[in-house]
């Protein structure tokens, strides 16, 4: 067994654009479920209107690559109102239930022959690339050290990436400390108490709702940067990995979505390496292959025990984040 | 006999009765004899009382007129399926008063208190505040106009700390805005302003030692304490107490009637739920019975307990026994009922 290289791979997708995607969605769903309280199982259908938003509007329309990420801003803030109107006025499981479902309706509309024109249906987009990496100010070459040693195109994706981590990250800050954050707290302890304070419990939850889900559609994009947009990548198990990864860091914490990510991705690539290899040695009774997808077990057992033993996540302050109320 | 009377509060008591006694109610405590607190009927406000006289322009009688109403309510109805559970013709709140609003349990009380802050909506029905009508206006908006209300099963917010639950009571707060709350500058002033007043009634409501610790973890009648002093954090002109002494030990008790009376020294309306009548007597200035859903008698509280009507209506075959005996907090010997 090389561990060496299972070792370098691991950390070398710790810095991936898809884990530096999930740090957004993670503190997406972190203003939404910790801090709003609002259960949104939907965040694969954010993160897809991110990507294809992004992807279409190159592809179709010629957008530059900045304004293709307007786009998906705008996408995001459109569903998250379509979304809110008629599920944020009920009680909060009705979210959960209205969300996964119109994550799923996002991506069948996605993959259906009837837009083949722009998405080109299950066999997804790519080749969007150019506009992005023409904007690309590293110079030409191969740069870092030990496992991460990437290109200048590769560099580009991540970098701007961790930009976009920092500026969110900047945003929940403020927003967290100030009195808006304080009320969407109040709302998530008890809405009813903060509705008879006087405050307009129906929009900080929109908003709340909203800056959460662009969050999580600037999320699809970085995952989409240097890679392609398959509908089949944006299943409910999607928004499952990003929970997982949210409750893993602390889901009422700044930099617990962050953490969680990294190393939600971290033990993923470790296990993708490990148990193919395990199997291979013979140490597994099944194929290298069937090992490969048995981390997702592992995953979901993962994810029992943590809301289980420690709800609050490893960053969390247990007095305020449980699931017990 | 008596202690079988079902009372919504009871499951509330257990929960007041285990939590260890509060530092402030241990200070109250001290000095007198432990049987007096025991064993008194009555717990009485520190206060002096002055009751308010010549609210209404006649006779105590439903519906009766009053000098200035703070609230006018006319003909709200709200059914629950086939039975109606509220059924007003016409109600004035007098302003700068203390009104009690009693009757048995089922009689619509807590859901005449929906009604008018907006938390449920009536099948028909008018009200105003001040003049302004209220009917069909989002509670949050009733709020703001000086409205502000608590809850029978106290509603604190858990996992924020006692000062940040006060100070999400102010309103008008410009850092609440989306826009402008990531531009500390634009706010900061104003909650030190909001910061200040709410260390202030915590300082009275003895919940001061109090303010960094999780609302979760105070006792019963803190979070009583608490829900009062932070709806008061909103300045408001009328306030709604469902049930403010549920629940909570004899000391408390006496200082939340001290606060309730204070309400109305400082120029404030209340109207409140309760079913110790020895409580309502005490600082209520005008009392409102409902029984199924209708008001049967209103007048000053000495006048409406001897209403044949309130006697037929909540007393039932009682009337010859005391009434504190019948709301169940105390058995036929006087004692309080654990």
């Amino acid at each position: 067994m090389n561990w060496g290289s299972i070792l370098d791979n691991t950390l070398s997708f710790m810095l991936s654009p898809e884990t530096i995607g999930f740090m957004l969605a993670a503190l997406g769903l972190a203003v939404h479920f910790g801090y709003a309280g609002l259960l949104n199982f939907g965040m694969a259908g954010f993160m897809a209107i991110g990507a294809y938003g992004y992807a279409i509007s190159i592809l179709s329309f010629g957008f530059p690559w900045w304004a293709a990420m307007l786009v998906s801003i705008v996408g995001a803030v459109i569903f998250a109102i379509l979304l809110g109107i008629p599920t944020l006025k009920l009680r909060g499981d009705y979210l959960a239930i209205v969300t996964i479902a119109a994550a799923e309706i996002v991506r069948l509309l996605f993959q259906s022959r009837v837009f083949d024109e722009w998405t080109n249906s299950a066999d997804g987009l790519g080749g969007y690339h150019d506009s992005f990496r023409s904007a690309n100010p590293i110079p030409e070459g191969t740069f870092g050290i030990g496992p991460w040693e990437f290109t200048s195109d590769q560099w580009w994706s991540r970098l701007f990436g961790l930009f976009l981590v920092a500026l969110g990250l900047l945003l929940v800050w403020l927003l967290m400390r100030s009195p808006w954050g304080r009320v969407l707290k109040g709302i998530r302890e008890d809405e009813d108490a903060v509705r008879s304070l006087g405050k307009n419990v129906y929009l900080y939850k929109m908003q709340a709702l909203i800056i959460g889900g662009v969050l999580g559609a600037l999320g699809g994009v970085v995952i989409a940067l240097p890679s392609a947009v398959i509908p089949q990548y944006y299943l409910p198990s999607l928004t499952f990995f990003v929970w997982t990864a949210l409750l893993l860091g602390g889901a009422a914490t700044l930099f617990g979505p962050i953490l969680g990510a990294v190393l939600y991705w971290g033990v993923m690539a470790f296990l993708a390496g490990l148990l193919p290899a395990m199997a291979n040695e013979g140490w597994l009774p099944m194929s290298s292959t069937a090992a490969g997808n048995f981390r997702f077990v592992l995953v979901g057992l993962a994810l029992m025990l943590l809301v289980a033993f420690r709800p609050q996540g490893l960053l969390g302050n247990k007095k305020e984040m449980t699931f017990v109320k | 006999m008596s202690s079988s009377s079902p009372d919504p509060t009871a499951s509330d008591a257990p929960e007041a009765a285990d939590a260890p006694l509060s530092q402030d109610a241990a200070q109250e405590l001290e000095g007198i004899d432990e049987d007096t607190v025991v064993e008194t009927l009555e717990v009485e406000p520190t206060h002096e009382i002055h009751h308010a006289t010549g609210l209404a322009t006649g006779p105590g009688a439903p519906g009766v007129a009053k000098v200035d109403p703070i609230l006018v309510a006319d003909h709200i109805t709200r059914s629950f399926g086939g039975n109606k559970a509220v059924d007003v013709d016409h109600l004035e709140i007098p302003r700068n008063a203390i009104t009690a609003l009693i009757g048995p349990n089922g009689a619509g009380k807590t859901t005449l208190f929906n009604l008018l802050s907006g938390f449920d909506k009536p099948d028909t029905g008018e009200w105003s505040f001040n003049g302004r009508s209220l009917a069909g206006i989002p509670a949050f908006k009733s709020a703001r106009l000086g409205q502000v209300r608590t809850f029978q099963l106290t509603k604190v917010l858990a996992r924020l700390t006692v000062l940040e639950s006060m100070k999400l009571g102010a309103n008008g707060q410009r850092g609440e805005s989306i826009w402008q709350a990531v531009v500390p500058p634009l706010w900061k002033s104003q909650e030190r302003e909001i910061e200040e007043r709410a260390l202030g009634l915590l300082q009275k409501f003895k919940l001061f030692e109090k303010k960094d610790d999780y609302s979760a973890s105070l006792s019963g009648g803190q979070r009583k304490l608490l829900e009062m002093a932070r709806a008061l954090m909103t300045q408001p002109e009328f306030v709604l107490l469902d049930e403010p002494m549920a629940g909570v030990n004899p000391a408390l008790v006496q200082s939340l009637l001290d606060h309730v009376l204070d309400l109305k020294a400082e120029g404030m309306t209340v109207l409140f739920v309760e079913h110790d009548m020895h409580m309502v007597r005490h600082i209520a200035d005008w009392v409102v019975v409902m029984a199924e859903g209708r008001i049967v008698a209103e007048g000053p509280p000495g006048e409406v307990m001897k209403d044949p009507a309130v006697i037929d209506a909540y007393l039932g075959s009682h009337l010859d026994e005391d009434i504190g005996v019948i709301t169940g907090r105390y058995d036929e010997e006087g004692n309080r009922l654990p």
